[in-house]
């Protein structure tokens, strides 16, 4: 019988020739993962088992990314708990805080590769399936265990297949497909289970904006995202691997639990309204919400490509004047790019607000936290009551095109209404 | 092991957002983070208000979003004994048997037990019985490893007692 992508990674890092649906298994990891935020617990439980090596501090990341540059003494304590830690053990990974989210760092140095197994201590883990990787989140004591031995133990996930077929509609972006696809199925919709990616709209898409596909398969309730490698991936690696890779691809005859068969042409700029992922609206019919707050950036969608969007639009425009627009490259080397091609020029001339990498407002931690009853159309992953500030906040969920046409409007809007694509087309 | 005690009630996908807010992850100190729990749900006064040894008992998709141990934590620090519900999210459900706080999937249960119930769990055999009604149901097994995981109080422990050739 046939095996999916995810089968195979599985069976090659368990010493098996084939793994099941359901089958418990102990897999070797190629990189443990975790933040400020979730690598204290891990070193605390380390530390009270008396645990004083590491597996091998070649394949450990500890990236300061959550509350860093520490927002207070508390953070600041925490961060320290990390770098210690690093130092010790003489991580190989180790970044501080300014180097952005480890889901922007990890794939774009090279440093996680294709046919990966990649556990890491924060949810969003399953970004690295955009580049034909096993990844997936797991708790600070699972994450403990696994600096420890180098091994998790995992149920092998049914896959689920979403195929999205023909060409994306102006404005339409990976963000949009991964938006679609949980308001199909719901936040539950993959419950522990394996979500593979393909068709031909996603082999058009850049590898980042697989990157925001496989980001957001955990909002699904999805075990992992994952898209099989293919030149693209193999050109984007190429450039940047640290290590070897290895291509694993779907067999024709894999079995899956269900597929998904969509038309990308006939999707539009979708937005997802309070208080769920799952809660999608198409951005026509959203376009009477007023916002407080426009939220660039995150793990999800601050990427280089993400940035160079958004300036399309807010090129020789400015901010509304009741909006704040908080613009948050993902990762250093996004930012020190997004300088040199003058992107941050635009945004500050526009009225933005530019600050240093950082998870940030995406979680409601610092740097445009939301007051009770402010409204913030963001880039980010989750709009769950209080995850960007005040309880009785909301976050609207958008890709980098549309949050930036919102905030020129001061309400949601289509960037049609703030850039036309003629005009576009011709100054390009 | 059997458990009893009062229930409080919670909807569908109660995220970790909600059992305990981010502004909160600048610890990691199990009291510090119980004093919190639950603040940002339909009960923000659970933490204040409910007594070591009261249930939670929510509906599907309990614990969705982040992958943060501080949620499981929190609950368990609270005095919460056991956390029935129809779905677990995938993280939240290996975080709360990795720290050894129990866990029972009972979607039959969910729906008659209302807020303010005396429920009794018997974790061997996996029954939930509802003391105010009368009514039991049966919970989903777990395969073994994980019970063995939960009975050894998590997966430290586990591992520890392994190696010692005790598990």
């Amino acid at each position: 019988m046939g095996m999916t992508i995810t089968e195979k990674i599985l069976a090659d890092h368990s010493g098996k020739k084939e793994v099941y649906p359901g089958e418990l298994i102990t897999a070797k990891i190629d990189l443990a993962m975790a933040n400020d935020v979730t690598a204290p617990l891990s070193i605390k439980t380390l530390e009270k088992y008396g645990i004083d090596r590491i597996f091998d501090p070649e394949k450990v990341a500890l990236v300061l990314s959550h509350f860093v540059p520490a927002k207070d003494i508390k953070s600041a304590e925490q961060a320290k708990i990390v770098r210690e830690f690093a130092k010790k053990h003489k991580i190989k990974w180790f970044f501080p805080e300014g180097e952005g989210i480890e889901h922007t760092i990890l794939p774009e140095q090279g440093i996680v590769v294709p046919g990966d197994l990649v556990i890491g201590a924060d949810s969003h883990t399953c970004t690295y399936g955009g580049i034909g990787a096993f990844a997936t989140g797991v708790g600070s004591t699972d994450l403990a265990y696994a600096l420890a031995t180098g091994e998790i133990w995992l149920k092998v996930p049914h896959s689920m297949k979403f195929i999205f077929y023909g060409k994306l509609k102006p404005w339409v972006m990976g963000k949009d497909l991964i938006l679609h696809t949980i308001g199909q199925i719901g936040v539950d919709g993959a419950l522990y289970k394996a979500m593979e990616f393909d068709g031909e709209a996603i082999r058009d898409l850049s590898i980042e904006q697989r990157l925001t596909i496989t980001n957001m398969a955990i909002e699904a309730g999805g075990k992992n995202g994952i898209i099989a490698p293919d030149e693209k991936t193999i050109e984007y690696v190429s450039a940047r691997a640290k290590k070897p890779w290895k291509i694993y691809q779907s067999d024709a005859d894999a079995q899956y639990l269900e597929v998904y068969e969509w038309d990308a042409d006939k999707i539009e700029p979708l937005v997802a309204w309070p208080y769920l992922p799952s809660n999608v609206h198409p951005v026509s019919e959203s376009t009477h919400i007023t916002i407080d707050q426009a939220f660039i950036g995150s793990c999800t969608n601050g990427r280089i490509e993400d940035l160079r969007i958004a300036a399309t639009i807010l090129k020789g425009k400015k901010v509304h004047p009741y909006v704040r627009c908080i613009v948050i490259p993902a990762s250093k080397s996004v930012y020190h790019q997004a300088l040199r091609e003058g992107l941050i020029d635009i945004f500050l001339e526009a009225g933005c607000v530019v600050s240093v990498s950082t998870c940030g407002p995406c979680l409601g931690g610092h740097m445009g936290i939301l007051a009770e009853g402010e409204r913030c159309i963001s880039t980010s992953n989750r709009n769950f009551p209080g995850r960007m500030g005040h309880p009785k906040s909301e976050a609207y969920l958008a890709n980098p095109a549309v949050v930036a046409a919102s905030a020129v409007l001061g309400r949601i809007a289509h960037p049609e209404e703030v850039v036309k694509l003629e005009e576009l087309e011709v100054s390009t | 092991m059997v458990i009893r005690g009062k229930v409080w009630k919670f909807g569908d996908n109660v995220d970790t957002d909600q059992i305990i807010p981010a502004r909160y992850l600048n610890t990691s100190d199990p009291k510090e983070l119980a004093k919190h729990v639950m603040e940002d749900s339909e009960h923000p006064d659970f933490a204040e208000k409910h007594h070591t040894g009261d249930i939670i008992v929510a509906g599907r998709n309990f614990g969705s979003g982040s992958s943060r141990e501080h949620a499981p934590i929190s609950i368990k620090y609270a005095g919460v004994p056991v956390v029935i519900a129809k779905s677990f999210a995938r993280i939240f459900f290996r975080n709360a048997i990795n720290i050894g706080l129990p866990i029972v999937e009972a979607p039959s249960a969910v729906d008659e037990i209302n807020h303010g119930d005396e429920v009794e769990v018997d974790l061997d055999k996996g029954i939930v019985r509802n003391l105010t009604t009368g009514k039991e149901y049966t919970a989903t097994k777990f395969p073994q490893e994980l019970q063995a995981i939960l009975k050894a109080g998590g997966l430290m422990e586990y591992a520890k007692q392994k190696l010692r050739g005790n598990a």
